[in-house]
């Protein structure tokens, strides 16, 4: 458990409370619940439900009292890293802080307690929040109308295929294939066979962008739609957008662009103008909503009036003062989740945006990409940049230094997590070999960035001196490396007595 | 920081943008708020809402006391802003509770595998129909009319461009349980599953053992939802199912206008590479110690790609954990009272009322309003500060005079009365 | 290293025909390059492959790939151990990690495959 003092600027210290599971720490009769008093007579469940029907007991399930259970997660909760202990610069996933303010507003009872089919009269609260953020993301995006239905980013682009295909069976042939760039996220190829399509990969440049000639001659009258990140995941502004855009347009086909990367463009650059036919955000990236340990999130879809007629339903209109869900929509394609979206998610992106204005929108922009260009400053003498283009807010490296050792940049990342810090984001894109994806966001200072910067560059030179000691790391976790192999070779996915 | 990076403002970083597609107008949206305002502002949108009336909305939105411990623990910071836990080592504490969700998942259903979540019951049903046509190399899926109608448009969306027939298939008329006469002549050797929910959408328990029976007789698999999980604390679990997709909304997750919420799909073992969505798996560390992971990752978009069993990444973590903390906290007695109290409400309103249908039933219940306008009814209930219960002919045309009726632990006994009077 | 008796693709599979049936591997240098394995999909008894198409999906910890058939046929036989013992794929990929035994129904696309000394000529070159 020692950490090598070579140059170790140790930030935080991995806690260690030790825990077993609640079903481990259970013991019978132990409760942790109180409930009423019942204010009508107790009824049989065998005989209200049939005795088949009822069950006798729930076996093995827990029974701990409300100390246990606040004790138990209260440990368990110490064997995590989060934003709130520090920078977490996962490439593509915006780990920004979370305002708790956010947290307040979706609690308020009057919001929390909102019920999917109170009438609408009764719920013109919810709804002007909901009719608030659509306006907001329009502005930010330049795109011509929005749905928030669609839960989350993968959900979205899910939802925006649909909308694609939806709009060009109305033109008589839906065809056949969607392109995807060899640095998409997974999640598009995912999303683009779901609703149907094929998917034709599309080799990026010698700078890691679209290349229009290629392009030009993979847009035959089967491609529906180029799904694009912009920047895309090496955090390169894709400078031929508009004439992706035009390529596509003239053989019919349309742009649609993933905007997991949006924290760069907003207030700077609106994907309506250059060309984007269709588009998702990711709420809980650009929009400061807490990721939780992986969800939830909101999803929301922005399209150009022709795609608007396909939009989910039921929308939002207002009808005099009042807002009131429309579902007479013919060529919708119907719902993606049931009610209206993540609502809670929404009130926090409202917040957020409320919080920060419009000025200070582009401001926290203009922020991400300075903490993301002074990072790749301060450790580009120390890690192989393979594609050297400006970066918006995020920058992307190779391990080639470091693989002459025999250190890759897996090991690069689980040796961080000695420094007190998250790994970025680890061989992601696959254009780059062995790549480390960094993205600090703007709620960073210059103080942790600096710490950040001085762990990656000791971590070189702790490679050149030690390579094994590296590639053995993390040595001051509580848990060290965990075995991925056994773990899906014999999957135990469930406690059993 | 400029001067490192060797530009002159914040403006200059973004200049090689080419001039064509830079924004240089002022977002419409006006200048940043103080926490107190922006408070202030929701409080007011907040009351706009119909408030904390007493309420019989159900229908797939449960009105559940939530304990206190469940916002403490997820407003930790540990919890609220950490990632997936890709990276095991300093993630244990979420892989811990995800494992442990799983576990008490299977516990409630009787299933052997639960992933981590999915975003709700409305898209684990589709997901759960995917999963039974690869599962079977099937096409199609055949489900009953009174399975939440919202969740069969979404899942109508989803089959239209997989190629995934949905027949539908109607109800009892007197019982309001699935009709399995009509049931068996719909099963063909190209019904990948059949999908029927329990409590279903009118609070109904289905008769799982015989529609499973039927759906395994021709090959077909059965997909269980429920939609109200309160009601697996006294309600024999769907143990005949192949796969089961649900809604944990009633486990202290607020109703929030209709999410977030945390959906689940739970099978039985030899499913378990077919699941869509994220896996916790028990291993060791290095040292032998007990450790978790994620695990079966080549299921996943990130590694597969377009064959990966959905395109699902962000889920509902946070959500989940307020039921793993939910169920924790209620545990194996609290879950049973609790479901008994429902129970027990449910059935107090309903002998004061014409049932429309005579199945057992939980927590819901469908009254008939006989020649009164139901709209009129509920107009009548809300001058008394109470929201009715939800008017049915708008999902089913046939029953115009019925409304289905929802109380739980939180519904008190005077304003069931009150109900009961504006009925009369 | 490499059995003089089989053949070999460039995708790294390899063939030993005896008898009308070939049995059909991944090679040393294929397992290497995958790492630990964690699950083999293995074809359905009497499946009917083509040389050169996907017939069974070997998977590691983080990555799943397709296994090409190298030759055209009639699968009469899986390695039914391999699924809960994936482990033999790197211990012993030649022999006891055999995946599939296949009917030829064109034998003569055994000629078109690399002899081992084709094959490690090609490594080298890779």
């Amino acid at each position: 458990m020692s950490v090598k003092p070579i140059g170790v600027k140790k930030v935080r210290q991995q806690p260690s409370q030790n825990e077993q599971l609640l079903f481990e720490i259970s013991s019978p009769g132990k409760i942790g619940y109180q409930l009423p008093a019942l204010d009508v007579p107790a009824v049989d469940p065998k005989s209200v439900l049939g005795a088949a029907n009822a069950r006798e007991s729930i076996e093995d399930f827990p029974e701990v009292s409300e100390v246990d259970a606040i004790r138990h997660f209260t440990r368990l909760s110490t064997w995590n890293y989060a934003i709130d202990l520090g920078l977490y610069p996962l490439g593509s996933c915006t780990m920004k802080y979370n305002p708790r303010v956010n947290e307040a507003a979706a609690r308020i009872d009057g919001l929390a307690w909102a019920h999917p089919y109170q009438p609408d009269a009764l719920s013109q609260g919810a709804m002007e929040v909901v009719a608030e953020l659509e306006r907001c993301l329009l502005a930010i995006t330049g795109m011509d109308a929005v749905t928030l239905q669609p839960a989350a980013g993968a959900h979205g682009e899910f939802t925006g295929i649909l909308l694609i295909r939806a709009y060009l069976e109305s033109l008589g042939n839906p065809r056949k294939k969607i392109l995807i760039p060899d640095s998409a996220h997974g999640t598009n190829p995912g999303s683009a066979h779901m609703a149907g399509y094929t998917v034709e990969n599309i080799a990026s440049n010698a700078r890691g962008m679209l290349d229009t000639d290629m392009l030009a001659r993979a847009v035959t009258g089967d491609v529906a739609a180029l799904m694009v990140t912009n920047p895309n995941t090496l955090g390169v502004f894709e400078h031929q957008i508009a004439e992706v855009a035009a390529i596509l347009h003239d053989k019919g086909a349309l742009l649609y662009m993933d905007g997991a990367n949006m924290n760069a463009l907003v207030g700077v650059s609106r994907p309506g103008d250059f060309g984007v036919d269709v588009m998702h955000l990711n709420l809980h990236k650009t929009f400061s909503t807490p990721h939780g340990g992986g969800g939830p999130g909101g999803g929301p879809v922005a399209v150009k009036t022709i795609l608007e007629p396909f939009l989910p339903m039921p929308r939002l209109k207002r009808v005099g003062g009042q807002l009131a869900w429309n579902y007479d929509l013919p060529q919708s394609i119907g719902r993606v989740r049931a009610y209206y979206g993540n609502f809670g998610v929404l009130v926090r992106a409202l917040a957020y945006i409320m919080a920060h204005g419009g000025n200070g929108l582009k401001r926290a922009t203009l922020d991400a990409v300075l903490n993301a260009n002074y990072i790749r400053k301060l450790i580009e003498p120390y890690y192989e940049i393979d594609y050297n283009e400006p970066s918006m807010h995020e920058c992307v490296f190779g391990d080639s230094q470091q693989r002459k050792f025999g250190v890759d940049t897996s090991a690069i990342a689980k040796r961080l997590i000695d420094y007190g810090f998250h790994p970025y984001t680890v061989s992601f894109p696959l254009i780059v070999h062995g790549a480390l994806m960094i993205e600090p966001t703007e709620t960073e200072s210059k103080r942790e960035l600096d710490l950040f910067a001085d762990a990656l560059i000791s971590i070189a030179q702790e490679i050149e001196e030690d390579p094994e000691f590296v590639r053995q790391a993390p040595h001051s976790t509580r848990t060290s490396r965990v075995d991925e192999v056994t773990a899906a070779r014999k999957p135990i996915v469930r406690w059993r007595r | 920081m400029l001067a490192t990076i060797g530009v002159a403002s914040l403006e200059d970083l973004v200049a090689h943008l080419p001039a064509s597609v830079r924004y240089t107008g002022r977002l419409p949206i006006s200048d940043g708020k103080s926490e107190y305002e922006i408070l202030d502002h929701f409080r007011k949108l907040g009351k706009l809402n119909a408030g904390l009336q007493a309420s019989f909305l159900g229908a797939g939105v449960y009105r559940h006391y939530r304990p206190v411990v469940v916002d403490t623990i997820v407003s930790r910071g540990e919890f609220l802003t950490s990632y997936t836990p890709y990276q095991a080592e300093i993630s244990q504490g979420t892989l811990t509770a995800i494992f442990e969700f799983q576990t008490m998942i299977c516990q409630l259903t009787g299933m052997d595998v639960a992933n981590a979540s999915m975003y709700d019951a409305s898209t684990a049903v589709p997901e759960a129909a995917m999963m039974a046509a690869r599962a079977t190399g099937r096409p199609g899926v055949v489900v009953a009319r009174n399975v939440h109608p919202e969740y069969r448009e979404v899942l109508r969306t989803y089959a239209r461009f997989q190629g995934m027939p949905v027949e539908e298939f109607g109800f009892h008329a007197a019982e309001g349980r699935a009709d399995l006469e009509e049931l068996a002549r719909k099963i063909t050797k190209e019904t990948a599953a059949v999908i029927v929910q329990s409590p279903n959408f009118f609070g109904i328990i289905e008769d799982i053992k015989q529609t499973a029976a039927l759906a395994h007789e021709k090959g077909a698999l059965l997909i269980v939802v429920f939609a109200e999980a309160v009601a697996l604390g006294l309600v024999e679990p769907p143990r005949d199912a192949d796969i089961v997709a649900g809604e944990l909304q009633s486990f202290a997750i607020p109703p929030s206008y209709g999410g977030p919420f945390a959906g689940v799909i739970a099978c039985k073992e030899k499913f378990i590479r077919q699941i869509p969505g994220r896996l916790a798996g028990e291993t060791k560390d290095k040292d032998g110690r007990r450790a978790f992971c994620l695990t079966l990752a080549t299921r996943e978009q990130h590694i597969r790609r377009e064959k990966a069993t959905s395109n699902i990444c962000t889920n509902q973590a946070l959500v989940a954990l307020m039921a793993t903390v939910f169920m924790s906290v209620y545990g194996k007695q609290g879950l049973r009272e609790l479901a008994t109290q429902n129970l027990s409400k449910a059935h107090y309103l309903s002998a004061k009322l014409k049932n429309r249908f005579s199945g057992p039933f939980f927590n819901e219940f469908v009254a008939d309003a006989g020649a009164r306008d139901v709209a009129d009814i509920n107009r009548a209930l809300e001058r008394k500060e109470i929201i009715g219960g939800l008017p049915l002919g708008g999902f089913y045309p046939e029953l115009k005079s019925a409304v289905l009726l929802c109380c739980t632990e939180m519904t008190r006994r005077e304003d069931m009365d009150r109900v009961a009077e504006a009925f009369a | 290293m490499y059995p003089e008796n089989y053949r070999y693709t460039k995708e790294h599979e390899w063939v030993h025909v005896e008898a009308g049936a070939a049995t059909i591997g991944i090679t040393d240098h294929a397992q290497k390059e995958l790492s630990d394995i964690v699950y083999v999909e293995l074809p359905k008894l009497g499946a009917v492959v083509e040389q050169g198409k996907p017939f069974a999906v070997v998977e590691s910890v983080k990555a799943a790939s397709d296994i090409f058939a190298p030759v055209s046929g009639e699968v009469v036989a899986v390695n039914d151990a391999l699924t809960n013992a994936p482990e033999t794929l790197n211990a012993d990929p030649h022999s006891a990690g055999w995946i599939a035994k296949i009917r030829l129904s064109a034998p003569e696309e055994i000629d078109r495959l690399l002899s081992p000394s084709d094959y490690q000529t090609y490594l080298g070159a890779e």
